[in-house]
């Protein structure tokens, strides 16, 4: 009796180690198979690297070449941009400084330089000394097949790390990151688009501009 | 102004809320002249539709007057206009197909995440049909906003008067699309489910564009006297084994094309759609497919399924081995309006399409509710309500 209990508790032991380490060997597999995925790190389940990053496509019937100039002319960020109240030049060091809202009528200050850009292709960003948040991004733009347009990816990392940004976002942003670039990514497309930005309000009161002069 | 608001099941009235006004450049303000209550309205009425508020204005099938433009609008103060039911930009990828309905930039940015949740994509927007479509107020008004306005309203010639044209603003192009989805040849028997406006409308269109049989299937009395009016044959679903009929209506093969034009709210008594009620009623689902089911199984192998009725949400029990062994082809989708009012007004003119014939009630605005209440209630002899806001009460 006793004999066959141990027998048991053996063989589960070793059920239970041939588990782990099958478990373990899917695991370091499914990290070594990821040369097979072609899909952007932003959407793994679980990203490489240590900061958190969001990112958003979105197909806009206009040639490479203008929705980059827009871009690139940063004050029209705002326009699109739901919770950047302004981009300015500050001094002539090529820094930005982008005035970022945040909960209750409080604001961040995030200052970045361009860490790289090519005509057409991409513009990227960093943050620097005396920025309130960490972050870097970038924005590239690809022909999009046949009479489609663009392919706008925006694509930004933050530091705090996966974890904490989730705690830190309720602090620093309106919106998650990523609804956040969902929406503006689709406003930029509305404005590129049809020239306008849809709205259902019925009165001129009800707009965000206006909401937001009376704030 | 005066307007049909919403407030909850069964609870719609006719209130003061503010002015539309112009926000957009390529807005337009107009008066309206006539507005219907929709079939698809009923889904509001009965709080199946996700997303609605209360003190929404409802209403898409409308026409009036243009009063204000936006710099951007191609419209002239005093022109009649017919609106579509569908707000569409133009501009993006599907319009540019003439997928108007599924158009990129109508919805509004921060109503979109809910049908993109639900659909995986966000749906466009639609006049006064909750906030899952953008949540602009509907045409059951004085007045109306209506956005791009350069792409939809079609312009109506002075010597054709309301009722001959307003049903180009949805029943009639979301007829006549039924019935083009499903891809009708000469010798098709094709069956209609539903002998609502839309039902009648594609039972129409069918036998324009020629199709040799058309099989209308309902059970109010004067619903399927004037589907047969139009030409078709009819079934009486209480008084007949529907499959059985149409089996030997078509010759023993199956019908070559079904048509649902009935929608989420099927009648029936088979015990999964009772079930399907009672979900629907806790909101654990939204949609009664048993029209849609029904339909699945009547038609023939390799034959054409067309869905205009409105679904909005999931369905169980499935008959997915059918549709998979069968080989069906199946076609749905809210209705591409602007592909359409051209050539339907063209069709009005000259006498091929006559929309009049199905319209039993003229009412004031301020009778909206009442319009509501009788359009659910006593279907057999309210077929269709034009509401008429410059009417005397």
């Amino acid at each position: 009796m006793d004999h066959k209990l141990r027998t048991g508790a053996g063989l589960s032991g070793i059920v239970l180690g041939a588990g782990a380490l099958a478990f373990g060997a899917f695991l370091s597999n499914r990290h070594r198979n990821r040369g097979q995925d072609n899909s952007p790190n932003y959407t793994k389940r679980q990203p490489e690297g240590d900061h958190a990053q969001v990112g958003r496509s979105v197909t806009i019937r206009k040639p490479r070449s203008e929705l980059f100039t827009y871009w690139r002319e940063f004050q029209n960020l705002p326009g699109f941009m739901e919770n950047v109240e302004a981009i300015d030049e500050s001094g002539a060091d090529g820094v930005f400084t982008w005035k970022i809202k945040a909960p209750a009528g409080r604001h961040v200050d995030v200052r970045t330089e361009i860490s790289s850009e090519k005509q057409g292709e991409h513009i990227a960003w960093r943050s620097v000394e005396g920025s309130d948040i960490a972050t870097c991004g970038e924005v590239r733009f690809k022909d999009a097949p046949g009479e489609r347009g663009t392919r706008v990816s925006l694509v930004m990392s933050y530091d705090p790390p996966a974890g904490a940004l989730v705690r830190a976002v309720a602090n620093i942003f309106l919106r998650e990151p990523q609804v956040q670039a969902r929406h503006d990514l689709k406003r930029l497309k509305m404005l590129m688009e049809t020239g306008e930005i849809a709205t259902s309000v019925r009165t001129r009161g009800e707009t965000r501009a206006a909401k937001q002069e009376t704030e | 102004m005066r307007a049909l608001t919403w407030h909850g099941t069964g609870d719609v009235r006719v209130d003061t809320v503010s002015d539309p006004e112009i926000i957009n450049s390529r807005d337009a303000i107009i008066k309206i002249t006539s507005t219907a209550i929709c079939g698809s309205d009923l889904h509001l009425y009965d709080g199946v539709i996700p997303g609605v508020k209360p003190g929404d204005v409802l209403g898409h099938e409308f026409m009036g007057e243009v009063v204000e433009t936006g710099l951007g609008s191609n419209l002239k103060k005093g022109q009649r206009v017919v609106v579509p039911f569908t707000i569409s930009c133009g501009g993006c990828f599907h319009c540019k197909q003439q997928q108007y309905s599924a158009c990129d930039n109508s919805n509004p940015v921060e109503k979109q995440d809910m049908s993109a949740t639900l659909y995986g994509q966000p749906m466009s927007a639609l006049f006064g049909y909750s906030h899952l479509t953008g949540g602009y107020s509907g045409g059951q008004a004085e007045y109306v906003r209506v956005p791009f306005s350069d792409v939809g309203p079609i312009v109506i010639p002075d010597h054709l008067d309301d009722d001959q044209v307003l049903f180009l603003s949805d029943i009639l192009p979301t007829g006549w699309m039924g019935a083009e989805n499903a891809d009708i040849q000469p010798d098709d028997t094709v069956a209609v489910w539903g002998c609502g406006p839309v039902g009648l409308f594609a039972i129409q269109s069918a036998i324009v564009m020629g199709a040799s049989k058309v099989i209308a299937i309902d059970h109010y009395p004067n619903r399927l006297a004037l589907a047969k009016q139009l030409g078709a044959q009819t079934i009486d679903f209480r008084e007949t084994d529907v499959r059985e009929a149409l089996m030997e209506m078509s010759g023993g093969i199956g019908v070559d094309a079904v048509i649902d034009a009935v929608g989420m709210e099927s009648h029936g008594f088979a015990i999964d759609n009772m079930i399907d009620v009672v979900k629907q009623k806790v909101g654990m689902g939204f949609d009664r497919a048993s029209a849609l089911k029904q339909a699945i199984l009547a038609v023939r192998f390799g034959g054409k399924v067309s869905i205009p009725g409105v679904y909005g949400g999931m369905s169980d029990k499935w008959p997915l081995g059918a549709m998979m062994e069968k080989g069906l082809q199946i076609r749905g989708g809210q209705t591409h309006v602007q592909k359409y009012t051209e050539d339907l007004l063209a069709k009005i003119e000259d006498g091929t399409l006559d929309t009049t014939f199905l319209i039993s009630h003229r009412l004031p605005l301020e009778q909206a509710a009442e319009g509501y209440k009788n359009f659910k209630e006593q279907q057999n002899e309210w077929t269709k309500v034009i509401l008429k806001p410059g009417m005397e009460n």
